[in-house]
């Protein structure tokens, strides 16, 4: 489809709803019928089968005619991780049961992964799945689930199999958040507020039909979850100086009486890097337009922390007197992750996260290390011996 | 508006395997270590094979004109291969700033140029910056007059390009090199060779009147596609690390496999990948004239002349003794990348260029 066809498709679409008229929710709807939702997904899926490059270009289009978005601040873990999952892995009918409502925020989703036992460690989950006749029976405890509070369904990786060595042993299911046996307990951060929880899975029945791939699959499909989380993370799609670097530079613009040589020249620097990992993330998208996201993403994220937090702590160094101050300690529980609605503090603060969540700057580092530039992988005790029996 | 693309085309890649498969077989490691010590005689058979064997010398100029009509893009494809090897050929000095300098002009050096029967040079010291000062001779009743130093490319050139001030400012003369006196440098990188030029009341034939906004133009041509040399340094030196890391081996095992070394590899991959993006957007704005050169050129500068260096660093001191060696290539790199990072003005050059750019106001 060349840039005038996507033009017309887009200028007929909002002609039939105009967005000043039309409610926000059955325009979202119609948007996603369209195809005009990610248009690099398959036709009847909410795409038109394009390349992801030309994803920015319809969401200008949609955001220049005041069209409602979809919160994607909101819904970050269903947008970003288990969307591409369920496009990958999901059935006919799981795609066409969860993608609509997933991406008009209908149905906001949650990532129930790490465990108090598995964080880094990923591969050795030890939340059980047990099968009983259509259903399975989920016990078990998850940790730093960011939005528990709020979603409607998780993403899941559970052990359904305990005598085979931990990558062979996990299953990845669909999880109802409204299930009688889901407890989510808020867990207070660095930044006063409690945006992850802890989740309590009890007797929690699944059905069989919200598995995703096969049985003793889970590594593979969490794989694709991961990285597609660290495209989404740090490769979006973006204009220059969107993000943290806009807001530090416009502090920067706004207090003239702040500016020395020094941090102009830190500024600089970062602002270079920033626009060099936007460039690199534009890169990035235009090589997954031909195949499914490999470990080039985790370099894209490992730039994205360090610049995010770099600029957060600078925000800090030339605001001065003003850095001093924060906004808010009261313990609350957001709807939404968006730093650039939040002020210096809490950005720096947030920040910090950014080399934790979606796998470690260390973790990533040694995906880099092994997976793209080949070096010997870590020494792993537990490789080969089945989970029951490697001591922990 | 569509992304430009920054991927390589099947015939970008094309291009790259014949650029590649000659330098392999022309361009040995120890041939150019022996300009370091004074044998320039891989300099002159190499630029043939490349600029007249693989026509690339007529890159950037159109058909009609004699050349192969490509764009930048394809020149930093070009440049990419020749940094790999720290190929000592003018490329970059001749086919791309002289080049864009004549791009404008009538006459026959265009054509000789596309040919590669001539080769030409720009006459400014290489660590000018295209948008600072740069110095000029002076035109008087009986010709050119003055000195410039630190010039690349002129010692493989046998036309210069003087800029010149004159009444009417400063306008642009073709000088015959063998009329001025050209001094060779003993250079950081030898395998680009810089020259002390010194012009001593001779005759020039004038071939760009407003010279100023030409010679710009040429340097921030050179500017951006530097930026794919600079990464070509940079990937032989990641590449050549990663390889003998995985080989190596103390206490027992593979160096590579000790986590502190894989991190330092995991990063240097990152800014690598990150520098050939910047490189890519560069030339692709560049061969596209999209309004966003100017900004694009700045940033692929400020990041990959310093990545370079890192790399280079990164490679010497990874590769421990054996790094120090005269006979490992590593000090080839490092001396390329170090000067590279000069070379049409520093980093924190460009970083003060972008400040005016994109409204980063310093202090006043
Ligand atoms: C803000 C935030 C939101 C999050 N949201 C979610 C969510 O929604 N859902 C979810 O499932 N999880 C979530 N997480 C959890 C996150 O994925 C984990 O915290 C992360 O994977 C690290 O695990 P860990 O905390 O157990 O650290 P550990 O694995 O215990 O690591 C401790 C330290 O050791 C280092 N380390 C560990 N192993 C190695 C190694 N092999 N080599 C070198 N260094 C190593 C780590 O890098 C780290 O510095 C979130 C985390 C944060 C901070």
């Amino acid at each position: 489809m060349t840039v005038d066809e996507l033009r017309r498709t887009i200028e007929e679409f909002l002609a039939a709803h105009d967005p000043a008229t039309t409610e926000r929710l059955e325009f979202l709807r119609a948007r996603y019928d369209a195809g005009l939702a990610w248009v690099y997904f398959p036709p009847g899926h909410g795409g038109l089968g394009l390349s992801p490059a030309r994803q920015l270009e319809v969401d200008r289009a949609f955001a220049a005619a005041g069209a409602p978005d979809n919160n994607p601040e909101g819904n970050g873990i269903g947008l970003g991780m288990a969307a591409p999952t369920i496009l990958a892995y999901g059935t006919d009918e799981q795609k066409r049961r969860f993608l609509r409502p997933l991406w008009t925020g209908e149905e906001i989703w949650c990532q129930l992964f790490s465990e108090p036992g598995a964080g880094s460690d990923l591969a050795n989950v030890s939340t059980r799945a047990v099968r009983d006749g259509e259903d399975w029976i989920v016990d078990g405890q998850k940790v730093w689930t960011s939005g528990a509070h709020l979603a409607q369904f998780a993403i899941l990786l559970a052990r359904t199999d305990t005598g085979v060595p931990k990558h062979r042993g996990m299953t990845y299911f669909l999880c109802d958040m409204t299930d009688a046996g889901v407890e989510v307990r808020p867990l207070r951060q660095i930044t006063g507020e409690a945006e992850f929880n802890e989740v309590f899975l009890t007797g929690v029945r699944i059905p069989d039909a919200q598995r995703l791939g096969g049985e003793g699959e889970g590594w593979r499909v969490a794989n694709t979850t991961l990285n597609t989380e660290r495209v989404a993370i740090g490769g979006r799609a973006s204009d220059r100086e969107s993000g943290i670097v806009g807001v530090v530079t416009e502090t920067w613009r706004a207090h003239p009486d702040r500016r020395t040589a020094e941090l102009h020249d830190r500024l600089l620097r970062l602002w270079v890097d920033a626009e060099v990992g936007r460039i690199t993330g534009m890169r990035l998208r235009q090589k997954l337009a031909q195949g499914r996201p490999g470990p080039e993403g985790a370099a894209m994220k490992l730039t994205f922390a360090r610049v995010a937090q770099q600029l957060s702590g600078l925000e800090l160094e030339i605001l001065g007197e003003e850095g001093l101050r924060y906004s808010d300690w009261t313990m609350v529980r957001p709807d939404r992750v968006d730093f650039n609605a939040r002020d210096a503090g809490y950005r720096y603060l947030r920040a910090k996260g950014n080399s934790i969540e979606g796998g470690t700057s260390e973790i990533l580092r040694n995906i880099v290390a092994e997976r793209i530039l080949g070096l010997p992988p870590e020494s792993r005790a537990d490789k080969d011996r089945p989970w029951n029996e490697v001591a922990r | 508006m569509t992304e430009l693309d920054l991927l390589y085309t099947d015939i970008e890649d094309d291009l790259r395997n014949v650029v590649r498969a000659v330098l392999a077989a022309h361009c040995d490691p120890g041939a150019v270590t022996a300009l370091y010590d004074g044998d320039r005689s891989l300099v002159a058979s190499l630029w043939k094979s490349v600029a007249v064997d693989l026509g690339l010398a007529g890159l950037l100029i159109p058909e009609d004109r004699g050349g192969a009509g490509a764009s930048a893009r394809e020149a930093a494809v070009v440049l990419e291969e020749l940094g790999r090897f720290v190929a000592p050929v003018p490329f970059l000095t001749s086919a791309v700033v002289a080049t864009t300098l004549l791009l404008g002009t009538d006459g026959p050096l265009l054509g000789q140029l596309a040919a590669g029967e001539r080769t030409a040079a720009l006459v400014t010291p290489f660590s000018t910056c295209a948008h600072g000062t740069f110095p000029t001779v002076s035109l008087g009743p009986d010709g050119l007059t003055g000195s410039i130093t630190s010039v690349a490319g002129a010692l493989e050139a046998d036309v210069l390009m003087v800029p010149a001030e004159g009444p009417d400012g400063v306008a642009v003369y073709a000088v015959p090199a063998d009329r001025a006196e050209i001094t060779p440098v003993i250079s950081l990188d030898m395998t680009r060779q810089l020259a002390d030029i010194t012009f001593d009341a001779v005759a020039g034939e004038q071939v760009v009147l407003h010279g100023e906004s030409a010679v710009r133009r040429a340097l921030e041509a050179g500017t951006a596609l530097l930026a794919s040399e600079q990464y070509g340094v940079a990937r032989w030196c990641l590449d050549e690390t990663v390889g003998y890391l995985k080989e190596r081996r103390q206490f027992g095992r593979v160096v590579g496999g000790f986590q502190a070394i894989k991190h330092r590899l995991a990063d240097l991959y990152t800014a690598v990948e990150s520098a050939n993006a910047a490189a890519r957007y560069a030339a692709a704005t560049l061969a596209a004239d999209d309004a966003d050169a100017t900004v694009a050129a700045a940033v692929a500068q400020a990041f990959c002349g310093d990545l370079a260096v890192l790399a280079g660093e990164e490679a010497v001191q990874l590769h421990g003794g054996m790094g120090m060696t005269w006979e490992h290539p590593a000090h080839l790199y490092l001396k390329r990348a170090k000067a590279d990072q000069i070379a049409f003005g520093t980093g924190g050059a460009h970083r003060s260029r972008l400040a005016e750019l994109v409204d980063i106001p310093g202090p006043r």
